[in-house]
């Protein structure tokens, strides 16, 4: 902690008024720079989709023709570049992924929130809506929903985000309510604040951790969800995804013709975004929650080391 | 002219069951401004309920009676209403264990920045400013408002505690315990931070303790409760050389002595139940000097010199005469 003895020394240090993320040496882990840079990578490429592969569903080449300089990760079973494909893919998957996610975080974080904030009649009628959601069977309420509502990319989310806010609401629940309980929420109280504001500065901040963490998790089974329903013919078939590439491949026997760059890459895509957030979602909550900074006991931390024995 | 009086407080807790507790039963004090009282009893007589009664901070299920003038207005008149204006503004208390109730992930600037934000008293850059002050008064370097709990020791905690009460400029300070759980250097170092608060700012300081070794260092006058209600209140000095309520003299004598002359004393058995009325002397069945009066007929605080009372009979001639 050599920081703190140099402020010591240093008695006139400006007053730091930036915000607690910024502060904090979050951007400067490895692992969020590495999580960072594949996640930038990804929506860029996202983004800029149209640019970078106009068409992608144009016939260029045989079917399942294996990679080569023209097409670096050959053609599926229509011919169509595959590279072109994944970077298309990608914008649906990441939109679907992360959308689902906020739907899901909103409403599960919302619910848990006042669930065990508020306790009494409140949480019994909100836990007892919660269970009857869990107890709905997710893929046939899934194939119901989008065959009721229409195969658009906003129900799919919508579908998506609505089903798998349940486990979010239970956690960020009994967190609350361990939080609720703890000193500074009664002193803060006792000091005259009210609701709203133990929530938002008391309540929230200390979950915050847990329903990130927990976000970051639900875009990877939002990106899952979107494949499988799609695998399943429910997605909007005009777009493409990483979901619809999988299926395609499936569909067109892509195993069969020993066509692994038909099904690996959209694989590995998902695999490589999910723990990209995962990283970036790790070191958030790292820094979100200072204790974890310090650790009574670590030895790093202080510079500390075991001290060879010495002979006399 | 007294900053606080307090006059026939009572204090009654519901049961479950339909009984009541009688927590605190009818205490009167009054504190000036610049002045140290001291609140001293064991645990359970009362103390901290009082204190919170004076905050107007008592779970639902506690009722209230009596007076509490905060510059001549009455605090209890209308419940929750008359309180909250003053609370924090003017009256402020540090409560027990309050070293442990800061929020582990918000800095301590922030944190004591909060009662100014709830009572409107300042905010922003200002209160900032302000809580950097503030904690420069008690002792701690102003640049460490941006840091975290975690990262301050036992003591810095209280004084940012203290910091913490001071932040909106009370008249009054309530501090429960203020140095429970500290070691005995650091408990100088609080003792005589407050000391110089009260002094400085002309704040009237009620400190409630067990420990009458601290009362003793700090206090100027001093009550003593038992079972609710006050035994004995006068100036320390007094209290301590010519104690007029047994049982001040027996918390005295179970206070251990530096020359290690006489033995430590105890008082056996326990404080009485609050949740029956009580009948006489609440400390007549621990009490070494009880007479016949003292199980049936309740004694009455009586003056023994100006401004030192008790509650005992052997102050009362008629009744000792009588018996």
């Amino acid at each position: 902690m050599t920081s703190a003895i140099e402020a010591a020394e240093a008695p006139e240090a400006p007053l730091d008024v930036r915000p607690g993320f910024l502060r904090s040496k979050v951007l400067r882990q490895p692992q969020t720079i590495a999580g960072l840079t594949v996640l930038v990578l990804f929506v860029l490429i996202a983004l800029l989709s149209p640019l970078l592969a106009p068409d992608p569903k144009a016939q260029v080449g045989a079917v399942f023709e294996a990679p080569s300089g023209a097409h670096p990760l050959g053609t599926d079973g229509g011919g169509a570049d595959m590279f072109k494909l994944l970077i298309a893919g990608a914008r649906v998957s990441l939109i679907v992924g992360f959308a689902a996610a906020v739907v899901s975080a909103l409403i599960g974080g919302s619910i848990g929130l006042l669930s065990g904030f508020f306790g009494g009649k409140v949480d019994t009628i909100l836990m007892r809506f919660t269970d009857y959601v869990i107890v709905i069977p997710d893929v046939p309420l899934m194939i119901v929903a989008a065959a009721l509502f229409g195969r658009s990319l906003t129900n799919i989310i919508l579908i998506i985000g609505v089903i798998y806010w349940t486990t979010t609401a239970r956690l960020i629940r009994s967190q609350v309510k361990s939080v609720r309980e703890r000193v500074y929420v009664k002193r803060s109280r006792a000091l005259g604040a009210g609701n709203t504001r133990l929530i938002s500065k008391h309540v929230l901040p200390q979950v915050a951790p847990l329903l990130i963490a927990n976000t970051v998790l639900l875009v990877a089974y939002a990106i899952f969800a979107e494949t499988f329903i799609t695998f399943l013919g429910l997605g909007d078939p005009s777009l493409i995804s990483w979901g619809r590439l999988i299926e395609n491949a499936f569909t067109d026997d892509a195993l069969l013709n020993d066509a692994w760059w038909a099904i690996v890459p959209p694989g590995v895509c998902v695999a490589c975004v999910v723990l990209a957030c995962m990283m970036v979602g790790q070191a958030t909550e790292d820094s979100l929650n200072p204790r974890l900074s310090v650790g009574h006991l670590s030895v790093r931390r202080f510079g500390l080391r075991a001290v060879p024995r010495r002979e006399p | 002219m007294s900053v606080l009086t307090v006059s026939e407080l009572h204090v009654w807790f519901e049961l479950p069951g339909g009984r009541e507790l009688h927590a605190v039963r009818g205490i009167d004090f009054s504190v000036d401004a610049g002045e140290r009282f001291g609140l001293v009893g064991e645990s359970g007589c009362g103390k901290t309920t009082a204190m919170l009664a004076l905050m107007g901070l008592l779970p639902p299920n506690a009722s209230v009676a009596g007076e509490v003038l905060l510059d001549g207005e009455n605090l209890l008149v209308r419940g929750e209403e008359s309180a909250a204006p003053h609370r924090w503004r003017e009256i402020a208390m540090i409560f027990q264990g309050a070293m442990n109730a800061f929020n582990p992930v918000q800095t301590i600037g922030d944190q004591i920045v909060e009662p100014m934000e709830l009572h409107d008293f300042a905010e922003g850059k200002q209160a900032l400013a302000r809580a950097r002050e503030l904690l420069e008064v008690v002792g701690i370097p102003g640049d460490r408002v941006s840091r975290y709990p975690h990262e301050f020791s036992g003591g810095m905690r209280q004084r940012a505690a203290i910091a913490m009460a001071l932040a909106c400029k009370p008249k009054v300070l309530l501090a429960d315990e203020p140095t429970t759980a500290l070691d005995v250097m650091v408990q100088a170092q609080i003792l005589e931070l407050l000391i110089a608060l009260a002094s400085d700012f002309g704040l009237a300081l009620v400190l409630v303790t067990h420990d009458l070794p601290v009362v003793a260092q700090v206090c100027d006058r001093a009550a003593v409760m038992y079972a609710g209600i006050v035994a004995e209140l006068g100036s320390v000095d007094r209290l301590y050389h010519d104690p007029r309520h047994p049982y001040t003299r027996l918390l005295f004598a179970a206070t251990p002595d530096l020359y290690g002359a006489d033995a430590v004393g105890s008082i056996p058995g326990a404080p009485p139940r609050l949740d029956r009325e009580l009948i006489g002397c609440p400390f007549a069945p621990r009490c070494d000097r009880a007479f016949s009066p003292c199980p049936t007929v309740t004694p009455r605080l009586l003056e023994v010199e100006p401004g030192h009372i008790a509650a005992c009979h052997l102050n009362d001639h008629a009744v000792v005469a009588a018996s």
